[in-house]
């Protein structure tokens, strides 16, 4: 059975349909890719998973359970995690404290008034256990406005991990990286792969291609070819735009 | 490369040298301030408005909602502190937890109809309560009196069983209010750095990403506001006291923006202490230019207009600017712009 599921997902905004009827079933452990062109509906799709958005029509699964309609937060509590295409950090907290705020042993004390969050050397521990697995071990005390736009991306990816998420959505994680970047980004993700469930947009063909056990490609509102990387190869569609070039 | 201050200890501390400095500073002041020319009654009204100006700063500054109705709650505390004592049962004790109680229930209220939004129409919003809960007071003239004010409040002894103060002199008073003030001051010290008060902060720069991360952002802005508004409440039942009175223009619109005014001049944005600065520097130059002009509100206001387009992190952010090299703080200063005007899209 599929980790999170996707069924005939529908999203208007006013009377611009955005999504169609999207399908989407991902086993536990897979990396999904998602491509389409800009304004392809692709982050809607990412905010109707993570319960930013709700569908007008369709439903969510999460390991069997209908999640349709939950409030992001709890959406985020059953285990979904997800970066954001435009950077969103807490731009004044330190990496340390952007990844902390992202464990759940914190989020477990969120109603304590009582005790110093500084005090507590456990959220320190694994705040930077996770920045460590990012590369930005020397950084965990630099502010997250004060960081490179490449350890900015990571810290979004860090923030997510944080939560020791079943399910880990990235947003065009590459957007705005250098080649050196997306390399690091690539080894960064290629470690991660296996580990939990992953679904990436991604407009950088060459990192899905090597990275994904499956692709979906969404246009219209809708998936209009899916499939492994080497079957996308020979898709009619993918061919016709020239995506599959890099595989 | 601009580092973070590496969490410093005082966040871990109970008490810090800078409150235990405060507070000595503060049991000195009936000793000499009418040798100054000023007046003992100056030190109750300073203490009370700090209490007053740090409960809400929990919401301005922490929270970064911009709450400008907030002379409802001080005002609600002022008449549930009167009217207990009235109508419940005439003990000190009782009658605070009610002026503590009865605002933080308004402010819970309130939260429950505004803490969906943010910026602006949040602004909007506790403008219009604020003005309801006034309305109300000078409406209901049998219960409170209406313009009048609920007078005869007798400032109750503080009884604890073993031993029984009289503040009903100004400078036994003063020193109860100093030691709730101290608590107060701990309390809200430990509040701000604790897991919720830096989840608090956390949703101020980012409501979006604190919710994809598993918190649920309403009802952390629900219960500071309730928090502040309780704590304000317990300052408008000192400031009862104080006056022997309660009035409703505490509770207008140009009152509630006298917190805002001595916060953010004071440098609330930026400092767990702005709000204190900010309501020395307002009450006394209320007083000491108040003596020499009638004018003294365009002075301040002048001064206000200067700090909000020049210095927008306050006295307090000045201060530790000059002291720390850095701009960081000044950078933060600019969040006075973007909390009016909706956290995310002005970054
Ligand atoms: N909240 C909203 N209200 C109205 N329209 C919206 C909203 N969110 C997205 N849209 C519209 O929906 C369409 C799809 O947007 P979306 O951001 O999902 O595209 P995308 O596939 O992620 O594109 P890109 O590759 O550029 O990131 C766009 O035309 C966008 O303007
Ligand atoms: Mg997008």
């Amino acid at each position: 059975m599929a980790l999170i599921e996707a069924a005939g997902i529908h999203v208007r905004f006013g009377d611009r349909v955005v999504l169609e009827s999207i399908d989407l079933a991902v086993p536990e452990g897979e990396f999904h890719g998602l491509m389409g062109p800009n304004g392809a509906g692709k982050t809607t799709f990412f905010n109707v998973l993570t319960g930013r958005v709700k569908p007008s029509r369709g439903s969510i699964r999460l390991d069997g359970r209908d999640v349709t309609g939950l409030s992001s937060h709890r959406i985020a509590a059953h285990g979904v995690a997800r970066s954001f295409q435009i950077m969103t950090l807490f731009d004044e907290f330190s990496a340390r404290e952007n990844v902390t705020v992202g464990l759940p042993a914190f989020r477990a004390r969120g109603f304590d008034m009582r005790h110093a969050a500084a005090n507590d050397s456990g959220f320190a521990r694994s705040a930077m256990e996770i920045l460590a697995t990012v590369g930005l071990a020397d950084k965990a005390d630099i502010r997250a406005r004060d960081l490179s736009y490449g350890d900015r991306r990571a810290l979004e990816i860090a923030v997510a991990l944080a939560q020791g998420p079943r399910v880990l959505c990235l947003d065009e994680p590459t957007s705005g990286l250098g080649s050196d970047g997306v390399q690091r980004l690539a080894a960064l993700v290629g470690r991660l792969k296996g580990k939990l469930t992953i679904v990436a947009i991604e407009h950088d063909m060459e990192f899905l291609f090597a990275l994904a056990d499956r692709i979906s490609v969404i246009h219209w509102g809708q998936v209009v070819a899916r499939g492994t990387p080497h079957e996308l190869q020979q898709n009619e569609w993918v061919k016709r735009s020239n995506l599959g070039r890099f595989a | 490369m601009t580092t973070s201050p590496q969490p410093s200890s005082d966040a871990t501390r109970l008490v810090t040298p800078a409150m235990l400095v405060l507070w000595l500073v503060l049991a000195t002041v009936p000793l000499w301030i009418a040798r100054v020319g000023l007046y003992p009654y100056l030190g109750i009204e300073i203490l009370i408005w700090s209490l007053y100006a740090l409960a809400f700063n929990l919401v301005l500054g922490t929270a970064g909602l911009p709450s400008f109705g907030h002379g409802a709650y001080f005002g609600i505390g002022a008449y549930a502190f009167g009217l207990c004592q009235f109508n419940v049962v005439a003990n000190l004790w009782v009658c605070l937890v009610a002026a503590f109680a009865v605002a933080g229930l308004a402010g819970a209220l309130v939260a429950l109809f505004i803490s969906h939004r943010r910026g602006i129409y949040y602004a909007f919003m506790t403008i219009a309560f604020g003005q309801i809960f006034w309305t109300l007071a000078i409406k209901s003239h049998g219960i409170t009196g209406g313009e009048d004010g609920l007078l005869k409040i007798a400032r109750l002894p503080a009884d604890f069983g073993v031993a029984r103060f009289d503040l009903s002199d100004n400078v036994a008073f003063y020193y109860f209010v100093l030691v709730l003030f101290a608590l107060a001051v701990v309390a809200m010290w430990r509040l701000t750095h604790s897991p919720y008060g830096r989840i608090v902060a956390a949703i101020k720069q980012s409501e979006t990403r604190a919710a994809h991360l598993g918190y649920n952002v309403w009802l952390y802005k629900a219960s500071i506001f309730t928090l502040s508004a309780a704590i304000s409440g317990l300052a408008g039942g000192l400031f009862a006291m104080a006056q022997l009175a309660a009035f409703p223009d505490v509770m207008s619109l140009h009152q509630s923006g006298y917190v805002v005014m001595m916060t953010l001049v004071g440098g609330g944005l930026v400092s767990f202490w702005g709000p204190v600065v900010g309501v020395f520097v307002f009450l006394i130059a209320r007083d000491v230019i108040g003596a020499l002009t009638n004018a003294w509100m365009l002075y301040f206001g002048l001064l206000f207009i200067a700090i909000v387009l020049f210095r927008p992190e306050g006295i307090a952010g000045a201060v530790s600017a000059a002291f720390q090299k850095h701009s960081l703080i000044r950078r933060q200063g600019n969040s006075a712009m973007r909390l009016l005007f909706g956290g995310e899209r002005w970054r």
